[in-house]
């Protein structure tokens, strides 16, 4: 099919085409950039809400019951799954839809699983356009599901309006250690598999080791127990979802959190584009001894770049 | 970037053994494919609906309940109303020649028979995926 003729199915509402678009961006191709281009003013931005935490917790499994009430409550739902490709082989299995069995009762969910890859801008840039293109397809809630190891929960934080940190009642004992990670990104944090012994220590675990985290307006971080398997407690989840939602609407938060993404994002691509292109420079310094500074400073005069000396002294 | 073949693999119908499935889902994850696996009792509909939303250039079925004269030919015509022909559709299970014959006639792929080796459903769509542009 080519490229006008998607557009138009696209702006028809049909899933194929906005799956074809998701690819052409996740492949990074020449029309998935285009569209990118010409869709981002007029797209409208949708809640997005992230959902990480550690290996097999029951992320999908809630999302499975999340995206139940959203699709009641909200017209279009999209689903970003992110699952990480093998470093060795490239290939990645994409296991989370397999719990995301209800989503066949709703016309209005749209799934995707991504793999990581070894994209360059990592984990963000790809699940940010991906965000874009369901952002101009009019969905008004996403939902992204990616694992909370090393820094690809950063990435979740910059990327998405409200983050949920999913964790189970064995982690209270490894939540000292992760404390610099998940415990400072989450907005609500969730014991799933509260069905299972030591759901309540795990709470109050959880909530000594928040203290520490100053929140805005004095409100307490919610930590909710939860089990997916039988649906347990999943009206509180999606109530504190909404209360959130509700809070950044009526506070500055949200916009604030916007600008900064977009300001960002600006700067990852400048930061990209800019490495791509002086890569070749780098390689042919005339003098391969000469200090990184002096190599750096001799880029930026044949770049033509206008940097003041006062930024170059602060470095 | 590096175009990824991305695979869909599901086990329609209603008996429970998933495991052949599991093995064909890991065994093209070694081979660098992107696999979508949906596990168990995946009607037409939901397969084909999935092989849309994930846009994969294959769907390989697990079909080991005999029903295969039916769920081979519905996905096909689903996939053909859809206009997504340009599907590999696959498979594997106990199939016997003269049926597998008549399910090739009708546009689906190769299929694979018991004591096939995983890596040669890999080497398949490999080929496959490159004589198609
Ligand atoms: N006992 C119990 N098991 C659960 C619960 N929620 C999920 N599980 C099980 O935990 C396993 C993992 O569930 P998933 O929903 O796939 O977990 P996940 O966090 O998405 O896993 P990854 O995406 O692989 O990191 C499955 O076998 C689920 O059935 C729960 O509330 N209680
Ligand atoms: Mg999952």
């Amino acid at each position: 099919m080519n490229y006008p003729d998607l557009i138009d199915d696209f702006k028809q509402k049909k899933r194929g085409a906005l799956a074809r678009v998701i690819t052409l961006v996740d492949n990074e191709e020449d029309e998935g950039i285009e569209f990118l281009k010409e869709n981002y003013e007029k797209r409208k931005d949708s809640f997005r809400i992230g959902i990480t935490g550690p290996p097999g917790v029951g992320k999908s499994s809630l999302v499975n019951h999340l995206l139940e009430r959203f699709a009641k409550k909200y017209e279009n739902v999209g689903v970003i799954a992110i699952d990480p490709s093998s470093p060795f082989t490239g290939g990645a299995l994409l296991g989370d839809r397999l719990r995301m069995q209800k989503s066949y009762e709703f016309e209005n969910v749209f799934i995707r699983s991504i793999a990581s890859r070894g994209s360059l801008g990592g984990l963000s840039t790809s699940t940010e356009n991906i965000s874009q293109v369901m952002e101009s397809f009019g969905m008004d809630v996403i939902l992204i599901e990616t694992v909370g190891v090393g820094q690809s929960e950063l990435d979740i934080m910059e990327i998405t309006d409200i983050v949920i940190v999913v964790l189970v009642p064995e982690s209270g004992d490894s939540i000292q250690a992760m404390k610099a990670g998940l415990m400072e990104i989450g907005d609500i944090f969730v014991v799933n598999k509260s069905d299972r012994d030591g759901a309540d220590r795990a709470v109050e675990f959880i909530k000594s080791s928040l203290s520490f985290k100053k929140n805005i307006k004095n409100n307490e971080t919610p930590v909710i127990k939860t089990s997916a398997s039988n649906e347990d407690n999943i009206d509180s989840l999606f109530l504190a979802i909404e209360d959130r939602m509700k809070f950044l609407n009526d506070s500055d938060e949200l916009k604030m959190k916007r600008e900064q993404r977009r300001e960002r994002e600006v700067k990852d691509i400048l930061r990209d584009l800019f490495i791509k292109s002086i890569d070749k420079l780098i390689k042919n310094m005339e003098n391969v001894n000469a200090s990184p500074y002096e190599k750096a400073k001799k880029i930026l005069e044949k770049t033509g770049f206008n940097f003041t000396e006062d930024l170059w002294k602060k470095r | 970037m590096e175009k990824k073949i991305r695979v869909l693999v599901a086990k329609p119908g209603l008996d429970g053994h998933d495991r052949g499935a599991k093995v064909i889902a890991a065994s093209l994850t070694d081979a660098g494919m992107e696999v979508i696996y949906t596990g168990l009792h995946q009607t037409p509909e939901k397969i084909v609906r999935t092989a849309i939303e994930e846009d994969v250039d294959v769907i390989g079925l697990s079909v080991l309940s005999g029903a295969h004269m039916s769920i081979f030919p519905k996905v096909m015509e689903l996939l053909k109303k859809e206009k997504k022909t340009d599907i590999l559709l696959t498979g594997g299970g106990i199939i016997p020649a003269e049926d597998m014959e008549e399910l090739q006639k009708l546009g689906v792929g190769r299929l694979f028979g018991p004591g096939t080796q995983s890596k040669d459903v890999a080497e398949y769509i490999i080929e496959w995926h490159k004589n198609r542009k």
